[in-house]
């Protein structure tokens, strides 16, 4: 009936239609939109110095980012992530001060979210609770355990090695930002490039589909929820490194923006779709507003409520798109 | 005659994209009789019921009540017109009680607005005295049997003025006690001039309950005899599968060879008693029965879908341990589920990705790194070779129809070679045309060695394409019968439950 000719062709076809373009594009475009804008717009906001710190700032947000990607593929989410990173900076700087070894410290930190990750994704995938639920419980447990093992105070750290991870440049640019664009590349690649990234993918689209096709859904719910323990983990040691302390009360709320970071980019809250590419967009569009807001002295109240109307309208805008898409 | 039928359907018809489900049905039903309304699954009963109810609009036609014209656009329309549809699932609040669950949604209130307890308790138990249902209106339901549920809802159907009942397979999870029971409730509702639906699957129960009945087949209504002493067993089944078999199906025989799977006294969820039966490559056979016969749960057992409890099965010779799906796919035994969307798509996923979804880490480096190559040459050869009608591979599997969904389904199983694939009502909500397709792939399998088990409601189609039909009723095989013994009535006699 339909020749192989004919399918590539229409394969063809498809690519070159503008609704693809706006489907692979469209937050990236609104991006650069945006940071045009600011150029113009806002003062200093091109400068050296502020592209820096704006890169500075969105590279905790971002390295997270990564790994909550995959979660909201699969169709969970990790509310964690925020106890995650300063439990983990808490228990690498209690273990640094207590058997003075940097290695020793950063393994600590990692553990902690390799732990929690394991213990979110069993709880999940084994029992079968809401991820909701359960990383609710965690977050709070792991908040609370970063304050019992600081007893509730910061802890300083004198070691200048460990500082390096958190405020050395590299070529100019500062290592929290390599790390976070090697976070993008890896898990960019592991989603478009390897069969974990289309499992996570298939769950999230149809968890009992992707079962009965074979797809082993509880070992690789567990694995997207130790990985971003340990991802989380590592946040919170380079957030330790440049703070040069373990705060137990830092990053409350962290993992609302890192969710909402993603939802702005495009990934789906219900599963089934995303692309690192939407995150890099995400995170960055967060980041632009929130920079420029300060720069511009607006009153830290008003960019609650700006980052809340910026979400939402990205939302609605995202699924009016795909009300059309449809019809 | 027609003119003292209180209720008539005159020229009912529904259309679902793609589906007939009712032609032209016209019928009346009196006061005062219990009317029986019979057809295999799929023969449009519980589509009639559901626009009775208000919770389907018809595509054409009237209902007429008294003589007037009467529209349903909802469930509440329905019931102010004294319809009440008792179905199996019961609608009811297991957290609330028997006096809640009657009145709700019009609780009686003092003038504050709050609940009236002292009021609802007396009209609660009012409406089961009328019943003869003796337990107590503060009961909560989740306590209740099944048989004492179904008594709060015609509670419930009496309280809201229904003037017209209908039960759909009420007796389903009934005791033979209860269905007794049951019976003298409706024969009381009879006597009160109530007119009655009765749609059940046992043969007895509609002689013993019903004044009249109604068959249907493939949404069209076949006849409705008003006096039961026109009726019985024979003519009842021949009007239920009379159709002659037509040509879709092209059936063509096919040597087989070894033994492929034997199935040893498999017990597990779903099957009442250990199970055994064996199939041959290259052989075609049929599953037949009820919903609920258990034909899926025996499927997901040995896909490794659901754990078993016990039983062995040898799977060429060898014994084949089943306990996930994954394993089963390593033995080459394949799935295509009955709910397709529930279980079968992944619906914003592209045509290309719900291909490859299985087969992938056969071809990725170290099951790993996919292989771009393979992923795009695989989709557009599933695609050609199953005529999987898409624009492109790149198209979300969501846009495609049933039919085509199935075929890229079956795509994603014939991407690698299958010894036995379980094929769980293979053309359920396709067009004719996509059908005969799905026929012709199934026969190209068999002739390559594959066994296939077709679980079907649909009678024709099992007749109509298998080399082997195994009936089963109630968790059980109650039958095993070649291609030349199998007939409907034969099969539906072994499929219909036995009344004991």
């Amino acid at each position: 009936m339909s020749s192989q000719a004919e399918y590539s062709d229409s394969m063809k076809q498809h690519t070159g239609i503008l609704g693809g373009i706006w489907e692979e594009a469209g937050m990236i475009l609104v991006l650069v939109g945006l940071f045009t804008l600011c150029s113009i717009v806002v003062p200093n906001f091109l400068s050296f110095r502020n592209m820096d710190s704006l890169a500075l700032a969105v590279s905790q947000t971002g390295m997270v980012a990564c790994t909550m990607l995959f979660c909201l593929a699969s169709g969970d989410f990790d509310m964690s992530v925020g106890s995650i990173v300063a439990c983990s900076g808490v228990v690498c700087a209690v273990i640094m001060e207590y058997t003075g070894s940097i290695f020793l410290g950063i393994s600590g930190g990692l553990l902690l979210g390799l732990i929690v990750g394991i213990a979110n994704g069993v709880i999940i995938a084994i029992l079968g609770i809401n991820a909701l639920i359960t990383t609710l419980a965690t977050m709070q447990i792991v908040r609370g355990a970063g304050y019992i093992f600081s007893n509730g105070r910061a802890v300083g750290i004198y070691f200048d090695d460990f500082f390096v991870l958190g405020n050395n440049d590299f070529i100019g640019i500062p290592i929290p930002v390599w790390i976070c664009i090697v976070c993008f590349v890896v898990f960019g690649t592991l989603l478009a490039k390897t069969t974990f990234g289309r499992n996570t993918l298939a769950i999230g689209g149809n968890e009992e589909a992707a079962y009965l096709a074979g797809i082993n859904v509880k070992l690789t719910k567990i694995i997207i929820f130790s990985l971003q323990g340990v991802i989380a983990g590592f946040a919170g040691i380079v957030l330790a490194s440049r703070m040069t302390s373990g705060q137990p009360m830092t990053s409350q709320g962290f993992e609302l923006e890192v969710i909402s970071a993603c939802v702005l980019g495009g990934v789906a809250m219900t599963g089934g779709v995303g692309r690192i590419s939407f995150v890099i967009a995400g995170v960055l569009i967060m980041g632009i507003i929130q920079n420029s807001m300060n720069l511009m002295n607006v009153d830290s109240f008003y960019q609650y409520l700006a980052r809340g109307v910026i979400l939402l309208a990205a939302v609605i805008f995202d699924k009016i798109k795909n009300k059309n898409n449809a019809s | 005659m027609q003119t003292s039928d209180y209720l008539r359907f005159e020229g009912i018809g529904k259309v679902f994209p793609g589906v007939k489900a009712l032609d032209n049905i016209t019928f009346g039903a009196r006061e005062g009789s219990v009317h029986g309304l019979i057809g295999e699954n799929g023969a449009g009963k519980s589509t009639l019921l559901k626009i009775l109810s208000g919770a389907h609009q018809p595509s054409s036609g009237t209902i007429k009540i008294n003589g007037q014209d009467v529209k349903f656009s909802n469930a509440s329309a329905a019931i102010a017109a004294g319809v009440a549809v008792i179905y199996q699932e019961l609608q009811l609040v297991p957290e609330l009680t028997v006096a809640e669950n009657i009145f709700l949604g019009h609780l009686p209130a003092n003038k504050c607005g709050w609940v009236d307890k002292k009021e609802l308790i007396k009209k609660a138990m009012i409406e089961l005295d009328r019943i003869g249902e003796k337990v107590s209106p503060n009961t909560r339901l989740s306590k209740l049997s099944i048989a004492q549920r179904q008594m709060v809802e015609i509670a419930k159907a009496l309280s809201q003025g229904a003037k017209i009942i209908a039960f759909d397979e009420p007796t389903s999870s009934l005791s033979e006690r209860e269905t007794q029971q049951l019976f003298k409730i409706i024969s009381d509702l009879k006597a009160q001039g109530k007119i009655i639906f009765y749609v059940s699957h046992r043969m007895e129960e509609i002689f013993t309950v019903c004044d009249a009945v109604t068959v249907f087949r493939d949404g069209q209504h076949v006849r409705t005899e008003y006096d039961m002493n026109n009726v019985d067993n024979d003519n009842l089944v021949k009007w239920m599968v009379g159709r002659e078999l037509s040509d879709i199906y092209n059936y063509r025989s096919r040597p087989t060879g070894a033994e492929l799977i034997n199935v040893q006294n498999l017990t597990g969820p779903g099957l009442a008693e250990p199970t055994s039966f064996t199939v041959k490559r290259g052989e075609i056979v049929g599953f037949f029965g009820l919903v609920g016969a258990g034909r899926t749960e025996l499927m997901r057992l040995i896909f490794g879908a659901n754990k078993l409890t016990g039983g062995d099965i040898i799977l060429n010779g060898k014994k084949y341990e089943t306990s996930r799906p994954s394993q089963a796919i390593k033995n080459r035994i394949a799935y295509v589920p009955e709910d397709r969307k529930q279980d079968g798509v992944l619906p914003i996923a592209t045509v290309e990705e719900n291909i490859n979804v299985t087969s992938r880490p056969n071809h990725s480096s170290a099951r790993f790194w996919l292989n771009n190559k393979w992923e795009h040459k695989n989709a557009l050869e599933q695609i050609k070779s199953l005529r999987v009608k898409t624009p492109s591979a790149k198209q979300l599997m969501k846009n495609l129809s049933g039919g085509n969904q199935q075929k890229a389904i079956l795509g994603r199983w014939l991407s690698e070679k299958v010894d036995l694939l379980l094929f769980d009502e293979p053309t359920r909500g396709i067009d004719v045309g996509a059908k005969s397709e799905i026929y012709e792939i199934t026969y190209k399998l068999a002739e390559e060695g594959t066994g296939i088990i077709v679980v079907s409601s649909d009678l024709p189609e099992v007749l109509g394409i298998s080399d082997r039909i195994i009936v089963m009723r109630e968790g059980k095989i109650s039958g095993d019968l070649s291609r030349e013994e199998a007939s409907p009535q034969a099969i539906l006699k072994l499929a219909l439950p036995v009344e004991d």
